[in-house]
């Protein structure tokens, strides 16, 4: 009998390269690295058939630090140059790595068509909240009063919520982690692989330079509990250190506010199960900032529909099946056309 | 559906008809008239009757201009005849106005006592006040320098399809081929061509296919029969002297995006069309999209910028990433240009110039894109430009533009303009099938591989397609080491790269024909040095002036950069070098800066393309200098 020998499974340390990753100490986007060299280790990836497109900044580094294929690209373009990729090799498997000034400022109209056509890529926009690249200016994520130096006295313009911007925009797949989840973001990854269409997560990276601690108020060990809600599809939206909170509809709004089980008479019974596929929950868990009701985190929504590749690739068939020809010399022969003869 | 005729070499027998070498007809009327129509269809008739010949659509700037209204004239110009015809000609012998508006606009074209087909039945009061027209012009005796044929070709039209029961709104629309029978008698066209387009056009609706037929063959006995100016028996133009084989009219257009098609199989690629729409550049768009059955894929992006970084995206995953724009279009794909510069990878950027700065005049012409083109980067970034000068001449720069890019690992802008695309012209139709492919081949050996490997001779970085096993890499738009291609921030590298990246360039000139003189001496007084859709124009102007004995030599460039390494020494066997452009004088400052020579320009911008006669006078005025 000839048994071929299954090839060694790769390890998350078969997806990293020779280059020195050149991040500050301490940055978060390095345990976002081992989570995607883990994540893609657990789902098998082809090196060959593998590709980190990425645009310009901290983040954006990414695809040097990967032994997979790997495109940097320039700045707020990445999603136009990983559909060109996707239209013409829908067999590539492409991740998208961006921060939030190149998704979100000069790559914004980008990111909303990637989203909006449904192009089969992961995209992982590494939110710190501040431009990191270039020495630490606010990001349109940001918050209000944001002190930079180009906002010494505070920044005016309100934050887009990425999470947000991607349901406005269409979004059939969101999911949100944290840089420091090094058990979970491997799985939250690996759900936006497994998802046909473009898989947006958003991941909260602290920028230990320019923006340390922004998201302390809900990761912080001491308020991770009460202050962070982690989904599951099927399963009642529970939180808290001893799962004493919960989340319900509220009366009479459509927004999700926090009871507290085992008071006024509340059980598990009356919280909320979570729904991936419902996509007014999705907005409504969107919402939720850490203050007064916990930040999401994991599958936010899920619910499939066709990629833009397989719609262009419905479109090729069709016009194949219905073209009087193929051949060019045909063409340039159709229509009119007439003979001089030798003279 | 195909229908061949055949040009038949035949000596006219309607004897007393007036013979003239050439002659220019303009087709004037409201938008709704159907002018493009009529135009296209005489073009045609035209061919098939053996003549050289060029067309120009001159159409209104407003989608859905106003009846009856100036800026609602939507127009059509052939030019024809038995030798050389390489425009659409500067005036016409003849204008057909279907209104007011259009004699308005279009009588400053008209030659002295050339002749003009009107349409009296819409010569209203109305119609004359919204043209701007205090009296009637066909009664008050202004237009006594012409010959005037002022027919009631509404009444008439109505007339001759009266059996076919159609109402009087669609009878009226029949006008365009009463009128077309009637030219069709004047210049003793064949009326067989027409009517089986018409009766294809209106399979589903024979009554409309009988009605314009009728219609078509009214107008033609009317010419015939009455005495419609004095003594006046109709044109006969000779038959040109045209290559054997088989002919279609082609657009600019339609040509490149031939072209490129051809141009992908010939490098066995996959063609990746990314666009947004512009005018004039839309059309090409429009036409790949219909040819998905060949290897097309087009993208309609979000913008410019998307439309190029998805063709850098199709290139980089083992495609022909073509985008193409207009001047506003492409001055947003600068950074993306750049980026294929940086990485290497083959890219296609068709520019169909139009006048600028800014929205500037969408559907008028110009060629002032060469310095954007050439030098409209950050940093040193040379690219390979190429430039048509023809509607048929598209098809093969869109080969050639492939090849290049392909060969070269390059980015290669093709310059065409509002004139050429929008242009038609007879063309001898290729066969693709026996042109020389030339296949790429990408990278496949893994043994010390690195993506900035290049070949010796060409300089070519080697292009390795992801989906391979053992060719994984990374690249990007930051420096790269030229030994290893990872990340480099080297002094000494950067200057090396940049060295190697201009070499590779130049040495495109290596790889592209020597420059040729196009006609007149090799060596002599002056050399008028032209570019791109002025090449009908400077061509006529140069065979005019050589037949009255003037030494003048017409050089034509395609290579716009690199340019021809003879180029230089050509130049220097000229006593002057004078370069007619539509821009403020772009090549001239690049054959200036290159070759130290005191070239002179000849430069207009009106958006109307160059007149033979202008040139012809701004070439002896530099001559008698
Ligand atoms: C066209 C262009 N404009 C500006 C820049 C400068 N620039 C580089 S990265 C960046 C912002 C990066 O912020 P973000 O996307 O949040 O990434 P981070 O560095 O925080 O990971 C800017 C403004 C550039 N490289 N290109
Ligand atoms: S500047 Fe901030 S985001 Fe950038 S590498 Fe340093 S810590 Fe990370
Ligand atoms: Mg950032």
């Amino acid at each position: 009998m000839n048994v071929v020998a299954k090839p060694e499974a790769l390890k998350p340390k078969d997806y990293a390269s020779d280059q020195e990753v050149r991040w500050c100490p301490g940055c978060g986007d390095y345990a976002i690295l081992r989570a995607v060299q883990k994540a893609l280790a657990d789902i098998g990836a082809k090196k060959e058939k593998t590709v980190f497109v990425s645009g310009i900044g901290c983040a954006a580094r990414f695809p040097y630090y990967l032994s997979t294929y790997g495109f940097h690209t320039i700045h707020g373009r990445a999603p136009s140059i990983a559909t060109g990729i996707k239209i013409t090799n829908p067999e590539l498997d492409v991740w998208i790595v961006s921060g939030d000034g190149d998704s979100l400022s000069i790559g914004g109209n980008h990111l909303l068509h990637l989203i909006r056509r449904n192009v089969d890529v992961q995209f992982l926009l590494f939110n710190n909240e501040i431009y990191g690249l270039t020495k630490g200016q606010y990001s349109p994520t940001s918050r209000a009063g944001t002190r930079s130096p180009s906002t010494p006295l505070g920044s005016v313009d309100k934050p887009i919520s990425p999470v947000a911007f991607a349901l406005g925009a269409g979004a059939r797949f969101i999911a949100r982690g944290i840089d420091s989840m090094q058990k979970k973001l491997p799985d939250v990854f690996a759900r936006a692989h497994a998802h046909k269409g473009a898989s947006f997560v958003e991941i909260y990276q602290n920028c230990i330079v320019y923006n340390d601690g922004v998201f302390s108020n809900f990761t912080e060990k001491d308020v991770v509990a009460n202050r962070q809600i982690h989904l599951e599809h099927g399963k009642p939206m529970i939180f808290g250190a001893e799962n004493q909170f919960g989340l319900r509809v509220a009366d009479g709004k459509l927004a999700l506010e926090v009871v507290s089980i085992g008071e006024d008479g509340i059980t598990e019974d009356d919280i909320v199960v979570h729904d991936e596929t419902d996509r007014i929950m999705a907005h409504m868990l969107a919402e939720m900032q850490g203050a007064d009701r916990p930040v999401a985190i994991g599958v936010l929504y899920c619910d499939p529909m066709a990629s833009y590749e397989e719609g262009m690739q419905g479109l090729q068939a069709r016009a194949e099946k219905q073209a009087m020809t193929h051949d060019l010399n045909e063409l340039l022969r159709r229509g009119h056309t007439w003979t001089v003869e030798d003279a | 559906m195909s229908t061949i005729s055949t040009v038949k070499k035949e000596v006219p027998v309607d004897a007393p008809r007036a013979e003239l070498e050439s002659a220019v007809v303009r087709f004037a009327g409201d938008s709704g008239d159907g002018m493009q129509l009529t135009g296209g269809q005489f073009t045609l008739a035209t061919a098939l009757a053996g003549n050289d010949l060029a067309t120009f659509p001159d159409f209104p700037a407003e989608i859905r201009a106003p009846a009856g209204t100036t800026f609602g004239v939507s127009s059509f110009q052939i030019n024809f005849g038995s030798h050389g015809i390489k425009t659409s000609g500067d005036s016409f012998d003849l204008l057909v106005a279907m209104n007011p508006a259009a004699l308005k606009v279009e009588l400053k074209g008209l030659k002295q006592s050339g002749i003009i087909l009107a349409d009296t039945g819409s010569f209203s009061d109305r119609n004359l006040r919204k043209a701007g027209y205090d009296g009637n012009p066909l009664e008050d005796g202004s237009l006594d320098a012409y010959r005037v044929i002022a027919l009631d070709i509404s009444q008439l039209t109505l007339d001759s399809v009266k059996e076919h029961g159609l109402s009087n709104k669609e009878a009226l629309r029949c006008k365009n081929l009463w009128t077309l029978g009637f030219i069709y008698w004047m210049f003793g066209r064949k009326r067989k061509a027409t009517t089986d387009w018409l009766e294809t056009k209106f399979a589903k609706r024979p009554e409309l296919a009988a009605a314009n037929v009728a219609a078509l063959n009214a107008g033609h006995a009317v010419a015939e029969t009455s005495e419609i100016l004095d003594g006046f028996q109709g044109f006969a133009i000779p038959q040109a002297t045209i290559s054997p084989g088989q002919y279609r009219a082609v657009t600019g257009a339609e040509a490149m995006a031939w072209g490129l098609t051809a141009g992908c199989q010939l490098a066995e690629l996959q063609m990746v069309f990314c666009s947004y729409p512009i005018t004039p550049a839309s059309s090409v768009l429009h036409t790949l999209s219909t040819m998905a059955a060949f290897g097309v894929t087009t993208f309609q992006a979000e913008d410019e910028i998307a439309a190029a970084c998805a063709a850098i995206g199709a290139s980089y995953a083992g495609g022909m990433g073509i985008t193409s724009s207009s001047g506003p279009g492409v001055a947003l794909k600068g950074e993306a240009l750049g980026l294929a510069i940086s990485t290497e990878l083959p890219l296609v950027v068709l520019n169909s110039q139009r006048a600028g700065p800014s929205t500037g005049m969408p559907t008028k012409t110009e060629q002032s894109d060469l310095y954007q083109s050439v030098y409209g980067r950050n940093a040193d970034s040379p690219v390979c430009v190429l430039a048509a000068r023809s509607p048929a001449d598209c098809f093969d720069v869109g080969i050639e533009a492939v090849r290049i890019a392909t060969k070269f690992m390059t980015p290669v802008i093709v310059l065409t303009d509002g004139y050429i695309g929008n242009a038609a012209e007879p063309w001898l139709i290729p066969d693709v099938a026996e042109m020389r492919k030339f296949p790429v081949n990408f990278e496949a050996e893994t043994e010390d591989f690195h993506p900035f490997k290049r070949d010796p001779e060409t300089l070519a970085r080697s292009w390795a397609v992801p989906g391979v096993a053992g060719l994984e890499h990374r690249i990007g738009g930051i420096e790269k080491d030229y030994d290893s291609g990872h990340i480099s921030y080297d002094p000494a590298n950067h200057q090396k790269m940049t060295d190697a990246r201009f070499a590779k360039i130049k040495g495109i000139a290596d790889d592209t024909p020597p420059q040729k003189v196009d006609n007149g001496p090799e060596i002599g007084k002056m050399a008028i040095v032209g570019w791109g859709s002025s090449y009908g124009p400077i061509s006529r102007a140069v065979d005019n002036l050589l037949a009255e004995g003037l030494e003048v030599s017409h050089i034509h460039i395609r290579n716009i950069w690199p340019l021809p390494k003879n180029l230089g020494g050509l130049l220097s066997g000229f006593d002057q070098v004078v370069v007619p452009e539509m821009n403020n004088g772009q090549m001239l400052t690049v054959l200036r800066s290159e070759y130290l020579v005191d070239a002179q320009g000849i430069n207009k911008v009106t958006g109307q393309p160059f007149t033979i006669a202008e040139l012809e006078e701004g070439v002896r005025a530099r001559l008698g200098g």
